[in-house]
């Protein structure tokens, strides 16, 4: 099943939940997912016969200052149908918050850490949300376009003169 | 859970009162396939869980990405994966065609197929003798890094490293195989193949081997698709996919291969015997690619054209390869500019580690080397 068969079953079913069909000049088409849907939309899908995405297998966060928002990517997959699918929910920059996929799939288990740690999305109903990449006294979101880069850490300059 | 082990029971009857005890196991450990921590609760021998934390080789690669431009990023994937580092450059290369919609001369994909087919000998041979020598076997080790060198004399001659190889480009690969790199292609081959037969009577079917492997972190395939397990991890649990055969890439679709699966040899399906089979089988596959290539490899130019400056259009594509450690997935947003908006790249060992905490419930403590290096873990990979 393509991407725009995928669409028109999500809207017929989820109604305004489920907000547009993407299509970039290059890549990848996309169905952009209200936040508070995402996790029926995922239990969804992954329930149903034709749709069947028994697996997650990447989950990213992407941030866009420009139109205030962060973006999460789901890139879904079946094993039963070998079909592919790519679900993105956008949430407000400065209250990233939205609903954990972890009971659908487990792997978004250590995805979401990474997202968290990375982006910094909270995801409500998390187990287990901790940082998993940077030190767990590390401040901001380095993949936050607006992320400065500390001086110092724990007195170890992170700067050092050109040695040209 | 299907989870092989013991049942922990704690005895407190007649005086012989156990207590757990946290344990910590690395990050520097001689058999951690790198700097990776465990955190292990153990009664007695027996782990009632062992928590994995990483992130201790995080190099941010990901950032780096964003400032060094398309090309720029080349050599950084190398180190994303330094034990298979042809496949990495591969998926960069492939998600930066896709986004620019760039097609690659046929040679260049051939190219591709053989570096990345020597590089997955390689890299399982890596996994295959370290897998012993976690054990305790050393020999089996030996062996398999000798025959690893002379890969690594051939992808030197390919492009003059040994390891980080920064071979492939947008559009291609940077240099076309050397004069006689075929005649001495195919007589590695030739003389490797028997080898494994070798392996298989020195370890892989011996007595002692078997016992510490057999029926040890069981992993239904439901499990493993869940966990988003990739490579012989996931076709170790019984799970037919290989991404090369069934999302077909570069010239795959052309050569005649097997995906070997996983099916309960000796123990029950999903067991570490299974995962470690995999590998000795995939090396024969990829023998048998790497013939066909060097038979049929045709004439041509191995790089497209392609502006120095190099700008896709806006959008963002994903595009999975078969890395030696299964499905790897590499994400990249463009907005137009010289500079990727983003890159996420999705690795088989970061999936394969989160699954440890839910497997290693009721094993013993050493048992947790068996798994790790069933998995075929390297840590850079998972930290990036």
């Amino acid at each position: 099943m393509d991407t725009a068969a995928i669409y028109s079953k999500l809207k017929e079913r989820f109604g305004d939940a489920v907000l547009a069909l993407e299509s970039e000049d290059a890549g990848d088409p996309a169905i952009r997912i209200q936040p508070r849907a995402i996790v029926e939309v995922a239990a969804w899908l992954h329930a149903e016969a034709d749709t069947a995405f028994d697996c997650l297998t990447n989950q990213s966060g992407v941030d866009y200052p420009d139109r205030n928002e962060v973006e999460v990517v789901y890139h879904l997959f079946s094993y039963s149908l070998r079909h592919t699918c790519v679900l993105k929910v956008g949430v407000p920059r400065d209250n990233p918050s939205m609903p954990t996929v972890d009971p659908v799939w487990k792997t978004a288990n250590w995805m979401e850490r990474e997202v968290f740690d990375l982006v910094g999305v909270v995801f409500e109903g998390h187990p287990d949300l901790r940082r998993i990449l940077l030190p767990e006294d590390w401040v901001g979101h380095p993949l936050r376009k607006d992320f400065v880069e500390p001086t110092e850490y724990h007195g170890i300059s992170t700067k050092r003169e050109s040695m040209l | 859970m299907s989870l092989g082990g013991f049942d922990v029971q704690v005895l407190r009857e007649n005086g012989f009162a156990t207590e757990e005890m946290t344990l910590n196991m690395g990050p520097q450990h001689p058999s951690t396939h790198g700097v990776l921590r465990f955190v292990v609760r153990a009664d007695g021998e027996v782990m009632t869980e062992a928590v994995p934390d990483v992130g201790y080789l995080h190099r941010s690669i990901e950032k780096i990405a964003e400032k060094v431009g398309y090309h720029g990023f080349m050599p950084y994937t190398d180190r994303v994966d330094y034990v298979a580092a042809m496949p990495c450059n591969q998926g960069w290369a492939m998600v930066c065609e896709k986004l620019a919609g760039i097609e690659v001369p046929r040679r260049a994909e051939y190219c591709r197929v053989i570096a990345c087919e020597f590089n997955r000998i390689s890299s399982h041979l890596i996994a295959v003798g370290t897998m012993g020598m976690d054990i305790g076997a050393f020999t089996p080790f030996t062996h398999a890094l000798r025959e690893r060198e002379h890969i690594n004399d051939l992808l030197e001659e390919l492009c003059g490293a040994r390891l980080t190889f920064n071979y492939m480009r947008i559009g291609g690969v940077a240099w076309d195989l050397p004069p006689d790199f075929a005649e001495k292609g195919l007589a590695y081959i030739d003389r490797f193949e028997p080898l494994i037969d070798e392996y298989n009577a020195l370890i892989s079917f011996n007595k002692i081997y078997k016992e510490r492997l057999i029926n040890v972190a069981v992993i239904t395939g439901e499990e493993a698709i869940n966990y988003n397990l990739v490579g012989p991890n996931l076709r170790g649990s019984g799970v037919d996919f290989d991404v090369r055969r069934d999302i077909p890439y570069s010239i795959y679709p052309e050569l005649q291969f097997d995906v070997p699966v996983g099916h309960g040899e000796e123990g029950t399906l999903g067991d570490c015997f299974d995962r470690y089979m995999v590998r000795i089988r995939e090396i024969q596959e990829s023998c048998k690619i790497i013939r066909q290539c060097l038979q049929q490899i045709p004439e041509g130019s191995v790089l497209a054209k392609i502006p120095r400056k190099f700008k896709p259009p806006v959008g963002d594509a994903y595009v999975r390869i078969e890395s030696a450690r299964g499905d790897m997935g590499w994400y990249c947003v463009s907005d137009g500019s010289e500079y990727p908006y983003r890159v996420k790249v999705r690795t088989g060992s970061f999936t394969a580690t989160s699954i440890i905490e839910q497997v290693s419930r009721g094993l013993m403590i050493a048992d947790l080397i068996t798994v790790v290096a069933s998995f075929d873990l390297v840590a850079p990979e998972i930290d990036r």
